[in-house]
C-alpha cells in the first residue's frame, strides 16, 4: 500500500511540474511583447520594473521559468495590473465558494444517485429501471449551460424569485441562510449532471455484483434485501463510482465557471471569465495553475479512496 | 464538409448487421435527424432563408409566426435562419477537431497496439501525460491567451486535446483484435504490415471508432457552446447556437424563444449523436456478455 501510494505521489509531482511549465508558457502565446500586453493601460516604468522582477522577462526563457517558479513557491503569483490586488488574494477569496458549491452538489448527488441506482439494480428491466435509463440518457445530452438557462427561466418567471447578483452574495460565515439560498440553484444544476453519471455507473456495477455467489448465499440465509444492498453489495460495487466521482469533481472545479458566470456566484470560474474579459492575464494564469493542480490532487485523493474500498488494487 | 460525407458512409458500413440484430426505429430516426441537420447546414446558402444578419427594427422580439417560424430576436433578425446558419459553427467545430483527433490519434493507437514494444511504451506514457491536463481548463487558458480567436484555432486546440483520448480508445480496441488467429494467419502468409493494418485490423476497429467519433463530436459541440458563453468562441454577430443562447441571457424573460430554439436544436442534435454512438457501441460490443 505504502509503495503504491509513493509511486502515485511521484507521478503526481511529475505532472504538477509539467502543468506549471504549461501555465508558465501561456504568456508567451500572447501576440507581440508580453509585457506590453499584460500591462495594458497600466504601462508605466514602475509597473514595468515590477513585472520584469516577477517574470524575469529580460532573461532567457528557461531562467524565466525558474524566477517565476521561485516567486510562486514563496506564495507570490504576482499583482494584477488592473485591480492592483495580489493574484493570490483574489484566488484565496474565491476558492472557498467553489469548494462549498462542489461539496453541496456532491452531497445532493450521492443522496439521490445511490438509492436510485439500488432501486434500478434490484429489478433490472422493470418500468422504473427503463424510465430512469431513458431519463438519465436524455439528461446526459443536455449541456450544463442550457440547463441553467432553462432553470433560471422557470424559477425566475414561474415563481418570481429575484435574481441574486454578485453584490448580494453573502459568505457562508456571515449569514448561512442567505448564503445557502444563493447557492441552491448552482448546486442543484451541478448535481443534476453528477446524478445521471453516478446513477448509470453504480447501477451497472450493482447488477454485476448482485449476480455473485456470496449474494445468493446471503439471500439464502434470509438477510433482508435492504441489508444486502447497503452492507454486502454497495462497497464492492463502488470502485468505478469513486473513479468516476474523482474525474467528475475535477471537472466541476474546472467546468463550474459556466454556472457561476450565469448565476453571478463570485467563485474561481466567475473570476476567471471576468479576468479573460478584462485581459487580466496574470490572474488568468494564476487561476489556471491553481485549478489544474486542484484537479490533479482531487484525482489523487480519489485514487486513494479506491484503495481503501478495494485494497487489492494497491497490491497489483 | 467532405468529412460529413465520409461520416455517413462509415455509419452505413458500420450498421450492416453481422448477425441480424436490429438497431431499432429510434436509431434510424436519429440518423435521419442528423442527416437533416447536416443537409440544412450544407445548403443553408441555397435554402430560401432570410439573411441571418439582416436587422429589421419593425419586428423586434416577435414570437413564432408564419413569416418568422421561430420568431425574431432583439435586433429583428430571423431566429430560424440564425439557428440553421448557427449549426455550421457547431458542426464545423465538432467534425474539424475530430479530424485532427482521429487523424493523429487513431493511426498512432493502431500502430502502437500492433507493434507493441518500445514504440508502444513511449507513446502510451506521452499520451497519459497529456491526458493528465484538465482539458477544459487548458482549452480556456490557451484560447484566452492565443488571440485573435478564430474557429480554426478553437478546432486546433480541441483537436489536439482529443488526440490522447482517441489514441487510448483505438489502442485498446486494436489490442483486442491484434492477437486473434486471422491476424496471425495473415502474418504467416507473409502479408506486409501495412496490409495487415489496413485490410485486417482497420475493418474490425472501425465500428468502435465510429461510435467514439459520434460521441466525440457531441462532446466538442457542448464544449464549443460553453466557450461561446465565455466569449471565447467565434465573435458575434456570426450566429452560433452558443452565441445565440448567450445573447438571450439578458432578455430571457422578455423573449424566451430566443433561448429555447437554439437550446432545443443543440439538445436534439446532441441527443441524436449520443444515441447513435451508444447504440453502435452496444451493437458491436462482443465482450459484453455476448460470448
Amino acid at each position: 500500500m505504502a509503495r503504491y501510494l509513493a509511486r502515485r505521489l511521484i507521478t503526481l509531482v511529475g505532472i504538477v511540474i509539467i502543468i506549471s511549465i504549461g501555465a508558465f508558457y501561456l504568456i508567451h502565446l500572447l501576440p507581440g511583447d508580453p509585457a506590453t500586453v499584460i500591462l495594458g493601460t497600466g504601462d508605466s516604468p514602475q509597473n514595468r520594473a515590477r513585472l520584469y522582477a516577477q517574470l524575469g522577462l529580460n532573461r532567457p526563457v528557461i531562467e524565466q521559468y525558474f524566477v517565476w517558479m521561485k516567486n510562486i513557491l514563496h506564495g507570490n503569483l504576482g499583482t494584477s495590473f488592473i485591480s492592483q490586488v495580489p493574484v493570490w488574494t483574489t484566488i484565496r477569496a474565491a476558492l472557498p465558494i467553489d469548494l462549498e458549491m462542489i461539496v453541496l452538489s456532491q452531497i445532493l448527488s450521492f443522496a439521490v444517485a445511490v438509492p436510485l441506482a439500488m432501486s434500478s439494480a434490484k429489478r433490472p428491466d422493470s418500468w422504473l429501471d427503463r424510465f430512469l435509463g431513458a431519463f438519465s440518457f436524455t439528461m446526459l445530452s443536455i449541456p450544463a449551460f442550457i440547463l441553467v438557462v432553462v432553470l433560471v427561466l422557470v424559477v425566475a418567471i414561474k415563481w418570481a424569485v429575484p435574481h441574486t447578483g454578485v453584490s448580494s452574495y453573502v459568505p457562508l460565515s456571515q449569514d448561512w441562510v442567505t448564503n445557502l439560498e444563493s447557492m441552491a440553484l448552482p448546486s442543484i444544476v451541478l448535481a443534476i449532471g453528477s446524478v445521471t453519471v453516478y446513477y448509470r455507473v453504480l447501477r451497472s456495477d450493482l447488477i454485476a455484483t448482485l449476480q455473485q455467489e456470496y449474494i445468493t448465499l446471503a439471500r439464502s440465509k434470509g438477510i433482508s434485501q435492504r441489508r444486502i444492498l447497503w452492507r454486502h453489495a454497495l462497497r464492492p460495487s463502488s470502485v468505478a463510482l469513486l473513479g468516476t466521482a474523482g474525474v467528475n469533481i475535477g471537472g466541476l472545479l474546472a467546468g463550474g465557471f459556466i454556472v457561476q458566470y450565469l448565476l453571478d456566484i463570485p467563485g474561481l470560474g466567475y473570476t476567471l471569465v471576468n479576468s479573460i474579459g478584462l485581459s487580466d492575464y496574470l490572474v488568468v494564469q494564476g487561476i489556471v495553475l491553481v485549478v489544474s493542480i486542484g484537479v490533479i490532487v482531487i484525482n489523487f485523493v480519489f485514487d486513494f479512496l479506491i484503495t481503501l474500498v478495494d485494497p487489492r488494487i494497491a497490491r497489483e | 464538409m467532405s468529412s460529413s460525407l465520409e461520416l455517413s458512409e462509415l455509419v452505413e458500413e458500420a450498421t450492416e448487421t453481422p448477425d441480424g440484430r436490429r438497431l431499432g426505429v429510434l436509431f434510424w430516426v436519429c440518423v435521419g435527424w442528423l442527416a437533416l441537420n447536416l443537409l440544412a447546414a450544407l445548403l443553408a446558402n441555397v435554402l430560401p432563408l432570410p439573411n441571418p444578419l439582416t436587422q429589421n427594427y419593425n419586428v423586434i422580439n416577435a414570437g413564432p409566426s408564419l413569416h418568422h417560424l421561430f420568431g425574431t430576436d432583439d435586433l429583428g433578425r430571423d431566429i430560424f435562419s440564425r439557428v440553421v446558419f448557427g449549426s455550421r459553427v457547431s458542426i464545423e467545430a465538432g467534425l474539424g477537431s475530430m479530424v485532427i483527433g482521429f487523424g493523429v490519434g487513431a493511426p498512432l493507437g493502431m500502430l502502437a497496439a500492433y507493434r507493441r514494444g518500445r514504440l508502444d511504451q513511449v507513446l502510451t506514457v506521452v499520451m497519459y501525460v497529456v491526458l493528465a491536463f484538465p482539458a477544459i481548463i487548458a482549452t480556456i487558458a490557451i484560447l484566452s491567451f492565443w488571440t485573435p480567436r478564430t474557429l480554426l484555432k478553437i478546432v486546433i486546440v480541441i483537436g489536439v486535446a482529443a488526440i490522447p483520448l482517441v489514441y487510448r480508445v483505438i489502442r485498446t480496441a486494436t489490442l483486442a483484435v491484434a492477437t486473434q488467429d486471422f491476424v496471425v494467419a495473415a502474418k504467416v502468409q507473409g502479408a506486409s504490415d501495412t496490409r495487415i493494418l489496413v485490410r485486417e485490423l482497420l475493418p474490425n476497429v472501425a465500428p468502435i471508432a465510429v461510435s467514439f467519433l459520434l460521441i466525440g463530436v457531441a462532446t466538442v459541440v457542448t464544449l464549443e457552446g460553453s466557450l461561446a458563453f465565455l466569449g471565447l468562441s467565434v465573435a458575434p454577430p456570426t450566429p452560433s447556437w452558443g452565441n445565440m443562447i448567450n445573447e438571450s441571457r439578458t432578455i430571457l424573460q422578455l423573449n424566451p424563444w430566443l433561448a429555447l430554439f437554439p437550446a432545443a436544436a443543440m439538445c436534439l442534435f446532441l441527443l441524436a449523436l449520443n444515441f447513435i454512438g451508444d447504440r453502435l457501441r452496444t451493437h458491436f460490443d462482443v465482450s459484453e456478455g455476448k460470448l
